[in-house]
């Protein structure tokens, strides 16, 4: 009697190899003399799906290719000693082959065991990506004409501990066995027949002949040993918040109402870090503020914005339409300003010395901003220019983030 | 100098590390603007983080780490959403807990990364499949990004299924001066397994609870989850009473167990509602702010929790003579959710795609 399988019948079609796959698996398992419940067994969509309710092991029957998956996020969580095995279709494999090669890559404690019938039994017989060329199935009846994957080579290749491929008939238990054994990625890929739809189309097959035909070499290959993909869940990791740089606030300096600052220039320029840097003395000065950043998807050139807004009030809708000041301290920011500026009815605009004269609905300022402590300052200079010209933070609190007050007060 | 703890933090952060102290253990990120920061930080701070080839590999290896016992975490917006579909439905069915962090984008398809949007509301309230509710939480302020992140987890944890936690761009990718001290302690999440001698059957009830008692696989009861139609012991079944019986259980489940969690300002004799989450939920603050300070009366509501419907909110609702929903999408997707297609002359919505709503543009509409 079985101590892995629950019973003798199996739910498969007369002759169907997925019976055979099923009593081997069972064998290899109780050779190794592991308990049932020290094994995950997770099934796919197809036939061998259904194996579920034969097995005394632990069983999880998810989704069409993507049973690799689920079994590695177990497999990972699992400690050592627990067997995790997958019964996957070519159907399944072929769909869910990325999560084949990721666990191979990853060495995720797990063995998959594909039922290579060439094709997709429980829907009528479809080719998958390890058909034959010649195979013919109901939707080609002619074959596909196209070279099969070859999984083995595939999962070796990513580095898989160990993979193996046999012709399901006889005794396979034993290499069964040692892909289990492994503490490792391991695939057995089965070659099988589908009694119900191979002989429909292909009267005279025979699955050695079709199998060698197709190229389909028998054996086991492996790897170097590596240590297997396990997680170590590692607590008591210090809190986001206390890496943040608290700001000392001061009672109001005396901002009356609410101010939004646009500063648009170029990445590698230091916008975002001026913009936060205005943002943090107004707060030390006992203002609310917002800043968001706004940047091409390559991060690294083009343009780099900032809104922020200021206000003697805690802020909650923090949406700009319209600034107060737009600053503007290169080409880049100005190309990606344009719009704004053209729209603007109040506010002012400060823009670099060095940008083509503007037509602007609002009173333009001109000043140097690039070229006293160079473009990687040219945006905390702007904004401390523009905060000091306008008055709308005390000098005090300009000079925390002015590049001029740095120079002006050596280190002692 | 002022008392507290003042800094500049974005919601990102907010969110994570309340996951993080509630006791989500395991971090499966992919990256997708604007939901990268919260990965980023969730690498750092989570006992495990993992960074999966793509999105459906994200939900699958969630699913196999809450199998296993853990309480696995993800943030996405709508592209990568769409990837995880089905395999929510899988987890859904498998019930598995599980929290999904949407920060939604603009659309449709990759639309804009770095444009907010609230779009994606009438697609989570249908995510299952045959109209099963999932639970969907949207955060309205930073107070929420810390608040609601341990209720999500809870509830992902009590009825034993994934939870969206709905936000968008402009909440998670915005600075603000914030007050730590302000940050009441994170409720660590209360969590019991199956501990009985007798065999574990993994979809059985008792009467007065609607959710199976839980047990991780690969422990000293033998564990059987499925994506498909089954019994209470977890086979596979085709439409048995049983097993429909089991199916229709997850509706009651969830529309059980999901706490009822809005913010409702009520003025005396106020005759208009102003209803909005997200993001919009801070213009709509404004908006009833300033009309309060014309002397109008008006109150509002902002649904924390924004499906299942809970029961009470059409209570409500009925108390007004007008209501103004605020929503960042096409056509106002929760008032549709709540009040059908045809929308009644009660009802006015207040819309914006591609950016965010005023103040002024909800005050506007409040009737005079
Ligand atoms: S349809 Fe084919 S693969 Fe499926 S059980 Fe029958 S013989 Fe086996």
């Amino acid at each position: 009697m079985s101590t892995v399988l629950l019973t003798d019948k199996l739910p498969y079609c007369p002759g169907c190899t997925h019976h055979h796959v099923t009593r081997q698996t069972a064998k290899a398992l109780e050779k190794l003399g592991v308990s049932p419940l020290d094994v995950v067994l997770v099934t796919d969509i197809g036939c061998h799906g259904i194996a579920d309710a034969v097995f005394a092991t632990h069983t999880v029957h998810g989704l069409h290719g993507r049973s690799t998956a689920i079994a590695a996020g177990i497999a990972m969580a699992l400690p050592a000693g627990k067997k995790v095995v997958v019964f996957i279709g070519d159907g399944g494999a072929t769909i869910g082959l990325q999560h084949i090669l990721e666990a191979a890559r990853m060495n995720v404690p797990l063995t998959v065991v594909v039922h290579n019938n060439f094709l997709y039994g429980m829907t009528g017989g479809q080719p998958s990506g390890l058909t034959p060329p010649e195979f013919k199935t109901m939707v080609a009846p002619e074959g596909t004409h196209l070279p099969h994957h070859n999984l083995c080579e595939l999962v070796h290749e990513a580095g898989a501990a160990f993979a193996a491929r046999v012709v399901g008939l006889g005794d396979f238990s034993s290499t069964l066995a040692d892909a289990f054994a492994q503490d490792g990625f391991a695939l057995v890929e089965v070659l099988e027949m589908c009694t119900s739809y191979t002989p429909k189309f292909n009267p005279d097959f025979k699955l050695r002949q079709v199998a060698e035909a197709a190229g389909y070499a028998v054996g086991s290959w492996t790897n170097p040993p590596r240590p297997p993909f396990r997680l170590q869940f590692r607590g008591g990791k210090p809190s986001l918040l206390s890496q943040l740089k608290l700001v000392a606030r001061q009672e109001n300096v005396g901002l009356m109402r609410r101010l939004a600052i646009v500063l648009a220039g170029s990445a590698g320029e230091g916008v975002q870090y001026a913009a936060e840097s205005l943002a943090r003395a107004a707060v030390s000065g006992g203002l609310h503020a917002t800043k968001k950043g706004s940047y091409p998807v390559t991060v690294g050139v083009g343009f780099s914005a900032a809104e922020i807004l200021l206000s003697p009030h805690p802020i909650r809708y923090h949406g700009i339409t319209e600034p107060d000041f737009l600053v503007i301290t290169s080409e880049d920011g100005l190309h990606w300003a344009k719009p704004k500026l053209a729209t603007m009815r109040s506010g002012r605009v400060f823009v670099d010395a060095s940008l083509p004269q503007l037509e602007s609905p609002v009173p333009v300022e001109r000043r140097d901003f690039r070229t006293p402590f160079g473009a990687k300052n040219a945006a905390l200079l702007a904004l401390a220019t523009v905060a000091q010209e306008e008055a709308f933070l005390p000098e005090a609190l300009v000079a925390t983030f002015d590049p001029r007050a740095k120079v002006a007060t050596p280190k002692s | 100098m002022t008392n507290g703890r003042w800094t500049l933090v974005d919601g990102s952060r907010l969110i994570t590390e309340s996951l993080a102290q509630a006791g989500a253990d395991a971090f499966v990120g992919y990256p997708i603007t604007p939901a990268s920061w919260i990965y980023q930080y969730a690498s750092r701070r989570f006992p495990v983080a993992l960074a999966a080839p793509d999105e459906i590999t994200t939900l699958q290896w969630m699913s196999g780490l809450a199998a296993a016992g853990h309480l696995p975490v993800t943030s996405t917006s709508f592209p990568g959403l769409a990837l995880m579909v089905e395999s929510i439905n899988m987890a859904y069915m498998m019930e598995l807990p599980m929290v999904i962090v949407l920060v939604q984008r603009l659309g449709p398809a990759t639309g804009t990364a770095t444009a907010g949007a609230q779009g994606d509301v009438q697609l989570v309230a249908s995510l299952i499949s045959g109209g099963y509710p999932l639970p969907v939480f949207c955060i309205s302020d930073f107070a929420d990004c810390w608040r609601l992140p341990p209720r999500a987890l809870q509830t992902a944890v009590d009825a034993r299924t994934p939870v969206i936690l709905l936000t968008s761009k402009e909440m998670v990718m915005t600075q603000r001066d914030f007050d730590l001290a302000t940050l009441p302690p994170v409720p660590p999440v209360e969590r019991r397994f199956y501990d009985k001698a007798e065999a574990y059957q993994p979809y059985a009830t008792s009467p007065d609870v609607p959710v199976p008692p839980f047990l991780p696989v690969g422990q000293g009861h033998q564990v059987r989850l499925t994506a498909s139609t089954h019994d209470c012991r977890g086979l596979i079944q085709h439409t048995s009473p049983e097993a429909m019986a089991n199916t229709r259980r997850l509706q009651t489940k969830v529309e059980t167990l999901t706490p009822a969690l809005f913010e409702l300002d009520e003025q005396e004799n106020a005759e208009t509602l102003v209803v909005a989450y997200d993001v919009t939920a801070e213009a709509a603050r404004d908006a009833v702010a300033a009309l309060r300070q014309q002397g109008l009366s008006v109150s509002l509501f902002v649904p924390k929790t924004l499906w299942p419907i809970p029961s009470q909110y059409h209570a409500i609702f009925e108390r007004y003579r007008h209501l103004v929903f605020a929503e960042e999408n096409l056509q106002g997707q929760w008032a549709r959710l709540l009040f059908g297609h045809r929308l009644p002359p009660k009802v006015r919505t207040v819309t914006s795609v591609g950016a965010m709503i005023s103040p002024q543009a909800i005050a506007q509409e409040v009737p005079i």
